[in-house]
């Protein structure tokens, strides 16, 4: 039975297991219809053009893990930002565990998606966001979807802030062989408020793990939301991460993707901007090795005037990994005004890597600014000359500069304990120690 | 650009397409539809060899099982494939010597094309393979190129005279079965031209093919080879207009470039074909094929200014193949009313050293589509391969799109690529700079058109610089709000 199969079959048995109100019952019964309908995405369609699930649907993965599974803290603490104080959601093989988590209702809403999906205080905000922004045309949106039950629900209220950033983190015990994931969240910023979220998920073990996550943002008037994604798993894990944002008058969202891990990786992450001048940013960082794929696929839907949006990605890939960009920009006849710009710049330091790369413009509206820039490149061989010439060894020399290529995405990161991290675990990633702290 | 305003306003006045006309010359037709009997009819006509009919059944085997392609940006009323006859030629062929022999009526068709044949013999160095519905029916200069070894002639003479040639490279560029058109145009290609350079030659002139749809209701199907010999040099012009019509008319060439090493071919287009009334309706389905292989240190550049067509669907693309060669790919396309362009490039790097360049620029107006699609692709064994493209979009109204689809693929560390886009309008600070010192806006726009499009426009040869110019501000007439 392939992967698929198994998927539609079990959906039964999952839909009598869980309480929820028939309104999100129509829901999920009408994904899982689609989902049995198009199958999972194959290179054919263009989407996929350049990223195959073929190896990994042959793994025999478990949908439901069998057995609660328990984490020390200790044993976890470094995937945690432990240096500053966090609101924590963490869930061990995708159910939640509650020793590890810290969340709150005390003024805002940070808490579990099952709880919203359930209790009937929440049936109003659920009634009025979920899968409203998250397409119900694509395939693994909608096989999330069919089986959503668990993830984070954080809800801000009108003016509100909460006191310290928020952590969404998902860990794999690998006590369950070939797990999948179907994360679901679901983040409401009201009026004025204000979030941050670092997202995470750990494999802990070698055994397969595909985690397919739908994350539903919506950004009321003047809202601003920070969202940071490390992706910096073990090679046996797998991340499809589909993110979809829509962003009310002047709000401002900003995603960051920090990419250094993981077997396949594929973001999707979807901009709708509802509003007039509305402040879209994505900013990423992949360094990869080995065989590691990534797959950065945006898309901003200019749908209003006078909005902006900016994208920069860069890309470092060395041995035998691939790295994919695929940025979509479309602007509406009615969205005039708009600035879009988008860059993607990429090293390729191995003869086996492989970068494709994809920029495209879609635009219907005559008074507008966009433009686009790629390149792939080399290290400056002048400026590698005058570091060794400066006593610094070609390695060291040469991270450094591949350093300074990564950081102008960090510079936007406002979460300085974060900065630091993925400081770190860059000089880690290029294998060298630079003798301070960057 | 010397225009009194008069001149231009009577001009841009009767412009709807001033091409637009239709020569009654009784035809040879084929009925219309498509099968194995046609193909080999076509074959027949042309007294072509067996090894010729057998080349093109088996791209019509191939055709009969594809599909036509639904990935680009253009949406149309498919073509009924069935309801089209393959095969029309001016039913006298004779081979002239001089043009009084040449029918008097087609003599007028040229003349108000404005190709003049006693004027372009005069002009310096032009020499003009007219291609009318497919058949070739006068040649100049030939005597001149035959001295250097140049053989510049129709394809189907080519097979006659010159069938080694022609077997030897026909399809090696763009083999029968590359796409759906490719197969349709490799079963039932009518004419077209060859030009042969031999080695350490320099075509001492521009060569030149003038295209024109003539008979209703016949699809045109133009097979062009070019072969640049080792260490030859030949700059190659194409251009087209063709009669309105309402019905679609379709157009599946085949262009194959083939530059041998250290050769180097320049081909320029001037694409004007029928673009459909202001409603959108009639205009010509433009599917072409066109690809250049360079071996080493070759060089292929494709210059093309694409103001016609509803329809344009158009990929020339260069195989850098040798060490060291060089790919240029300079476009303009303009697309005004209800017409749809889908066009780019394809940049293939596989030898060592290799370079190209791609420059786009798109201009839409009214309610058409305008689109760039490329693709720049470094194969893992071409070290120090160089790419730099630019893509620029101007957009006129706000009822047309502007669309970039660039594809990158590099599996090369040494390669270097660049790749920048732009889309905006013109500005208001611009024109009214230009109207503040009594320049009028239509004229305004005109300039900074021009200015916008010059990179490509320099490209061009001489004689295909003006008419370019021209064509532009004909087809952005009345897009100023």
């Amino acid at each position: 039975m392939d992967l698929k199969e198994k998927l539609v079959s079990s959906f039964m048995a999952f839909e009598n297991n869980v309480d929820i109100d028939h309104f999100v019952h129509d829901i999920r019964s009408e994904a899982i219809k689609n989902f049995e309908n198009k199958g999972f995405p194959n290179k054919k369609q263009e989407a996929w053009k350049y990223t195959s699930l073929n190896s990994l649907l042959k793994i025999d993965f478990s949908i439901f893990p069998k057995e609660v599974n328990a984490l020390e803290y200790k044993d976890v603490k470094k995937y945690f930002l432990h240096e500053i104080d966090t609101y924590k959601i963490v869930f061990i093989d995708g159910i939640y565990s509650s020793y590890l988590s810290e969340t709150t209702h005390d003024g805002v809403d940070i808490c579990l998606m099952s709880s919203a999906l359930t209790k009937p205080m929440y049936k109003a905000v659920i009634d009025t966001y979920f899968n409203k922004v998250a397409s119900g045309e694509d395939s693994l949106t909608t096989l999330n979807t069919a089986f959503s039950q668990e993830g984070a629900y954080i809800y801000i209220p009108k003016n509100k802030a909460p006191k310290k950033p928020v952590e969404i983190l998902h860990f794999a015990t690998g006590n369950e062989a070939n797990l999948m994931l179907q994360p679901r969240n679901l983040i409401i910023v009201e009026e004025n408020a204000e979030l941050q979220v670092i997202e995470r998920h750990q494999s802990l073990t070698s055994n397969e793990v595909l985690t397919n996550s739908v994350t539903e943002i919506y950004a009321a008037k003047h809202a601003n939301i920070d969202y940071y994604k490390v992706q910096n798993n073990v090679k046996s894990a797998s991340l499809i991460d589909n993110t979809y944002i829509s962003q009310k008058d002047t709000s401002t969202v900003k995603v960051h993707t920090f990419s250094f891990g993981g077997k396949l990786t594929r973001n999707n992450l979807n901009f709708y901007q509802d509003g007039e001048h509305v402040n879209s940013t994505m900013k990423g960082v992949s360094i990869l090795g080995e065989k590691q794929h990534i797959d950065h696929h945006t898309l901003v839907h200019h749908r209003q005037p006078n909005c902006e949006s900016h994208q920069d990605y860069k890309g470092i890939y060395g041995e035998k990994s691939t790295g994919v960009f695929n940025g979509k920009i479309i602007v509406d006849k009615i969205a005039q005004k708009t600035n879009a710009f988008q860059q993607n710049n990429n090293i390729l330091i191995s003869d086996k890597a492989t970068i494709n790369t994809k920029p495209q413009l879609e635009i219907f509206a005559d008074d507008v600014k966009c433009s686009h820039g790629c390149t792939i490149g080399q290290l400056d061989e002048e400026a590698l000359y005058y570091l060794r010439s400066r006593g610094i060894p070609k390695k060291e020399a040469s991270a450094l500069l591949m350093y300074a290529f990564a950081n102008n995405v960090l510079e936007s990161v406002r979460l300085p304990a974060l900065k630091t991290r993925i400081n770190k675990l860059i000089a880690n990633k290029l294998g060298v120690r630079l003798g301070f702290e960057l | 650009m010397a225009y009194t305003e008069e001149e231009l306003k009577k001009e841009l006045e009767t412009k709807e397409y001033e091409y637009g006309f239709y020569t009654d010359i009784e035809s040879d037709t084929l009925p219309k539809g498509l099968n194995e009997d046609i193909v080999r009819a076509i074959s027949k006509k042309k007294d072509e060899p067996e090894w010729m009919t057998q080349w093109r059944l088996e791209a019509f085997r191939a055709w009969k099982d594809m599909v036509e392609p639904e990935w680009a940006n253009i949406h149309y009323k498919k073509p009924d494939f069935q309801d089209i006859s393959y095969y029309s030629a001016p039913n006298k062929k004779p081979k002239y010597e001089s043009l009084d022999e040449v029918d008097p009526e087609l003599l007028a068709t040229f003349e108000k094309l404005g190709i003049s044949l006693d004027e372009q013999k005069k002009l310096a160095g032009v020499a003009v393979d007219i291609v009318m519905d497919s058949v070739s029916v006068a040649t100049t200069f030939k005597k001149t190129l035959a001295e250097k070894g140049i053989i510049f002639c129709s394809i189907s003479e080519a097979i006659q005279e010159h069938p080694d040639l022609v077997r030897k490279y026909l399809g090696t560029v763009v083999p029968q079965k590359d796409n759906f058109y490719a197969a349709l145009n490799s079963a039932v290609f009518s004419d077209g031209s060859f030009c042969y350079i031999p080695k350490g030659v320099r075509c001492p002139m521009e060569l030149s093919t003038y295209f024109r749809i003539n008979q209703a209701g016949t699809g045109q199907f133009e097979r062009t080879l070019v072969i640049a010999d080792e260490g030859s040099y030949v700059s190659y012009l194409e251009g087209c207009t063709a009669p309105s019509r309402d019905e679609n008319q379709l157009h599946a060439a085949v262009v194959e470039l083939i530059a041998l090493d250290d050769s180097e071919i320049k081909y320029s287009t001037v694409q004007n074909w029928f673009p459909g009334d202001k409603e959108g309706k009639g205009g010509v389905y433009n599917f072409v094929t066109k690809r250049g292989i360079c071996e080493k240190n070759a060089k292929i550049s494709w210059t093309q200014v694409e103001t016609g067509s509803a329809i344009t669907w158009k990929y020339p693309s260069c195989i850098l193949k040798g060490d060291n060669a060089i790919g240029e790919f300079y476009s303009i396309a303009v697309t005004n009313n209800y017409q749809q362009a889908d066009t780019g490039t394809k940049m293939v790097h596989i030898g060592k050293n290799t370079k190209s360049t791609i420059i786009s620029k798109g201009i839409s107006a009214g309610k058409s589509q305008n689109s760039y699609r490329g693709l720049v692709q470094v194969n893992s064994r071409a070290e120090n391969a160089r790419n730099f493209s630019q893509c620029d979009s101007l957009l006129m109204g706000n009822e047309c799109g502007a669309h970039t689809f660039p594809y990158i693929e590099a599996k090369n560390k040494s390669a270097q690529i660049e790749h920048e886009a732009t889309t905006s309008k013109i500005g208001e600070d611009q024109i009214f700079y230009c109207n503040q010192r009594g320049i009028d806006t239509e004229k305004a726009i005109a300039l900074i058109v021009n200015g916008f499009s010059k990179e490509v426009l320099n490209k061009l040869p001489m004689e295909f610089a003006v008419e370019a110019q021209k064509l532009l501000e004909i087809s952005l007439e009345g897009s100023v709000g």
